[in-house]
């Protein structure tokens, strides 16, 4: 007999199954949530969750199963309709418009009527803002926000607009360690109002150090449930069915110079570069740590002659690279790979089959079957899921950047890698950085970006710590630990 | 449907009886052997122009100048024509004047690629600029330096001698080689974006300019690239029309095929399979429509109504089936 019933739950899932095709998304999930309580959904790439947090959302339709919120039986058809009842849902990619000012943004769906109530509209957001311990200036333009501040504002006006069910999809990819304390400080609040909050992620740790109860999914199936305190061994092996193994770092010596900057400044992202000066050596594996948007950015895209510094100098081993252009540099040996997949890495409209050969097949004519049997091996290789034909903004995330990863030239002399794990579930993160390893034995040097202090310790020899566009920072990784990494990226070095 | 009822009530209201003008619109475009050839003569510039007009919708251009591409291409192949008059070898002349209207076009919207990749300057303003600056051209050139002996007229220039024309079938204007030319530019465009690198890079740098530079190309390169083909095969029809409708340079050479190639391209849904169809369709309606004010005096500009109305109607219904055809996915 339990002597404290448990609140009924706000919202009920029974057997929800989801057919995309001939994929089984979602196959038979039953699970409650409790107002007051922060729930995870635990699972690798494609495990499902997304699928059954958008019908949660109503943003997708469900082939079977019910949805029961407050205990009554309840059919959406559209997103208006369940954000009508209460549950809001927060996407990986932010839904806003980005020449509207933050205040803008913040009353498109709520304003109703033809006046603009903006002084009440300002107060309300402003009272938010300090409940949750955001701070975001109502006047700025939404497109200069990092992408951890978009979200924050995606979340006031979700719960502006009435939502006590908040769903958040990965909403720990591609923010700051900073951003990422202020969001969990936020959420924590929020459930001790009362609120229902679902976390959808694939790390480990996020759910670890927030949740209240996970559950965990695999292949559209629930494969376990556990309450706070976890065992992460355990719920590694409800993920993928085993524990992965630990990643094995070998142990190679950096080599001669590579590329050298000297006091190089550069405009872009929100701070610029400023008088930079770096020297990165074959074989070395560099990360560039720091907050969003600090000047890692333009660094990489300097490094690959995709923009070009306004003064110093900027030399490739020998070669001083001043108004050489992408293409120089990629003759040179340098890849770079964008975090930005669809923006600027991928080309949206184009299948998989048409990237293969436009990457490959250099002659005047395409030789498709050639093409088709390197599509094939990308595919087998990088455990891409989908078929050459597909479009490739029709794959999920971590598929896109797998696709992107399986374009990075054999033995190039530098790797520019931006958050090259993003998306990524922690088996094949593991994975990718095993196969980014092998790259070190040609003599490759790598340089990345990554806003997870975990994974730069992970695989770093170096660390370039950046600041408002200053190098702040360049320390072995060995000599230093990750919370004196820590305050010196909030600039408290 | 709608459209059909629109067009009927408007030609109710111009006091026209709706079935006659349907009928004489078909009758008109291919009621007999002379008319379908007036249609094909038609046929042959439109389609050359909505081809080249691929290219550069392809990379996501508008080339919008393709009206002065075709006029600079009648303008090359009139200045090579020239020469040729008199001369003992005119086949030499009229076989040299294609080339030359190629070159022209393809020079003409080399300006435009250029002042949008270099100047930064919007391909749509380029060419319409250049358009203007093209026409101006062509009206000096005849009312100037290539004016009929005695006296300037709108008329155009002094007519070739016949052997410096395309040969016609008889009785109507239509150049056999001007058809096989539009088949030909047809053919050749299959097979490019079916098979060549070229056809598969514009498509890339259509969608993703920025992404195309990490595959090791350069999108600049290949949008005036784009431009030049488009306008070599805008500057074509110039060139058939020239030697092989007008037989001289007249002020009104493009007639508006430029802009109506446009519309064909983008009526096609972009796809080169359904072009010829289109073309023929508009040419038809271009053809047909003569006869109209003609027979049910109405006012002429009424088979532009109609035109306008069904472009209208087929974009909506394009639209439409698109959005039919793509249920539900995953995002």
């Amino acid at each position: 007999m339990r002597i404290h019933p448990e609140p009924p739950p706000a919202v009920e899932l029974v057997d929800i199954h989801k057919r995309y095709g001939s994929v089984n998304a979602n196959q038979g999930i039953t699970l409650r949530f409790r107002p007051g309580a922060i729930h995870g959904i635990l699972g690798e790439n494609g495990a499902g969750k997304s699928t059954l947090m958008k019908i949660l959302a109503g943003f997708t339709q469900k082939t079977r199963g019910r949805i029961r919120i407050h205990g009554v039986d309840v059919d959406f058809q559209a997103p208006a309709v369940a954000s009508r009842l209460g549950i809001g849902m927060l996407y990986q990619e932010p839904v806003d418009f980005p020449v509207l000012s933050v205040l803008e943004n913040f009353m498109i769906g709520q304003i109703r009527g033809f006046r603009l109530h903006r002084k009440a509209f300002r107060e309300r957001f402003e009272s938010l803002c300090t409940r949750l311990g955001f701070s975001l200036s109502p006047e700025t333009p939404v497109r200069q926000l990092t992408p951890g501040e978009r979200q924050q504002l995606e979340i006031l006006r979700l719960l502006s607009m009435g939502t006590h069910v908040l769903i958040l999809d990965e909403p720990t990819t591609g923010i700051s360690s900073f951003q990422k304390e202020t969001l969990f400080k936020a959420l924590r609040t929020l459930a001790q109002e009362g609120k229902t909050i679902i976390l959808v992620s694939h790390k480990l740790e996020d759910v670890e150090s927030l949740c209240d109860r996970v559950s965990v999914l695999r292949h559209g199936k629930i494969t376990g449930e556990m309450e706070r305190p976890f065992d992460p061994n355990a719920l590694l092996k409800m993920m993928f069915g085993s524990v992965p193994s630990p990643l094995k770092r070998p142990e190679i010596p950096a080599g001669a110079p590579l590329l050298i900057l000297r006091d190089v400044s550069a405009p872009g992202d929100r701070s610029g570069l400023k008088a930079c000066s770096a020297i990165i050596r074959e074989k070395e594996v560099v990360a560039l740590a720091g907050l969003e948007g600090s000047g890692q950015g333009v660094f990489m895209r300097l490094a690959a002659g995709l923009r070009a510094p306004v003064s110093g100098v900027l030399r490739l081993r020998d070669e001083g690279m001043h108004r050489k252009d992408g293409i120089a540099f990629q003759k040179k040996g340098v890849a770079f790979l964008p975090t930005a997949r669809l923006e600027e890495g991928l080309i949206p409209g184009l299948s998989i089959l048409e990237h293969v050969a436009l990457k490959y097949c250099r002659g005047f004519r395409v030789h498709w079957n050639v093409a088709r049997d390197q599509a094939a091996r990308h595919i087998r290789y990088f455990r891409i899921k989908g078929d050459p034909e597909m479009p490739v903004e029709s794959l999920s995330g971590g598929n896109q950047q797998r696709l992107m990863l399986s374009f990075l030239p054999d033995a190039p002399a530098l790797l520019l890698l931006e958050k090259p794990t993003r998306g990524l579930d922690f088996e094949s993160a593991l994975w990718v950085w095993d196969h980014l390893f092998r790259y070190r034995e040609k003599n490759t040097a790598v340089v990345f970006s990554s806003s997870e202090l975990e994974e730069i310790f992970m695989v770093a020899d170096r660390i370039l710590v950046f600041y408002e566009g200053a190098v702040i920072r360049d320390i072995r990784a060995a000599d230093t630990d990750i919370h004196e990494l820590g305050s010196a990226i909030a600039g408290k070095a | 449907m709608a459209v059909f009822g629109f067009t009927t009530g408007i030609l109710m209201l111009a006091g026209a009886p709706p079935m006659e003008a349907y009928g004489l619109l078909l009758k008109g475009s291919l009621g007999s052997g002379k008319k379908v050839g007036a249609v094909l003569t038609a046929w042959v510039p439109l389609t050359l122009c909505a081809v080249g007009l691929l290219y550069t919708f392809r990379i996501a251009l508008w080339n919008i100048g393709v009206e002065g591409q075709m006029i600079m291409g009648a303008v090359f192949a009139t200045a090579v024509l020239r020469w040729g008059v008199e001369s003992r070898l005119p086949l030499f002349y009229l076989i040299l004047a294609f080339p030359a209207a190629a070159l022209g076009g393809g020079l003409w919207a080399m300006g435009a690629g250029l002042l949008k990749t270099k100047g930064g300057v919007h391909e749509i303003f380029a060419g319409l600029g250049l358009n203007f600056v093209a026409q101006g051209i062509l009206l000096y050139l005849i009312f100037g330096p290539w004016k009929r002996p005695g006296v300037a007229s709108m008329s155009g220039t002094a007519p070739f001698p016949p052997e410096l024309w395309l040969s016609s079938v008889s009785g109507v204007r239509l150049s056999p080689e001007g058809v096989f030319l539009a088949a030909a530019a047809l053919a050749v465009t299959v097979w490019m974006f079916r098979y060549s690198r070229l056809g598969l890079v514009f498509k890339a740098a259509g969608n993703n300019p920025t992404a195309v530079m990490l595959f090791g190309e350069k999108p600049g390169r290949y949008m005036i690239l784009a431009m030049v083909l488009a306008g070599a095969f805008a500057g074509l029809a110039g060139g058939v029309q020239v030697a092989g409708v007008y037989h001289r340079l007249i002020p009104s050479i493009s007639s508006n095929y430029g802009y109506l190639a446009l519309l064909v391209v983008m009526l096609s849904n972009y796809r080169v399979a359904l072009v010829p169809a289109v073309a023929f369709f508009f040419a038809c309606l271009n053809v047909g429509g003569i006869q109209l004010p003609m027979v049910l005096k109405i006012d002429s500009s009424l088979a532009g109504v109609i035109q306008g109305a069904w472009v209208l109607a087929a974009l909506a219904a394009v639209a439409w089936l698109r959005k039919e055809g793509r249920p539900e996915e995953a995002r």
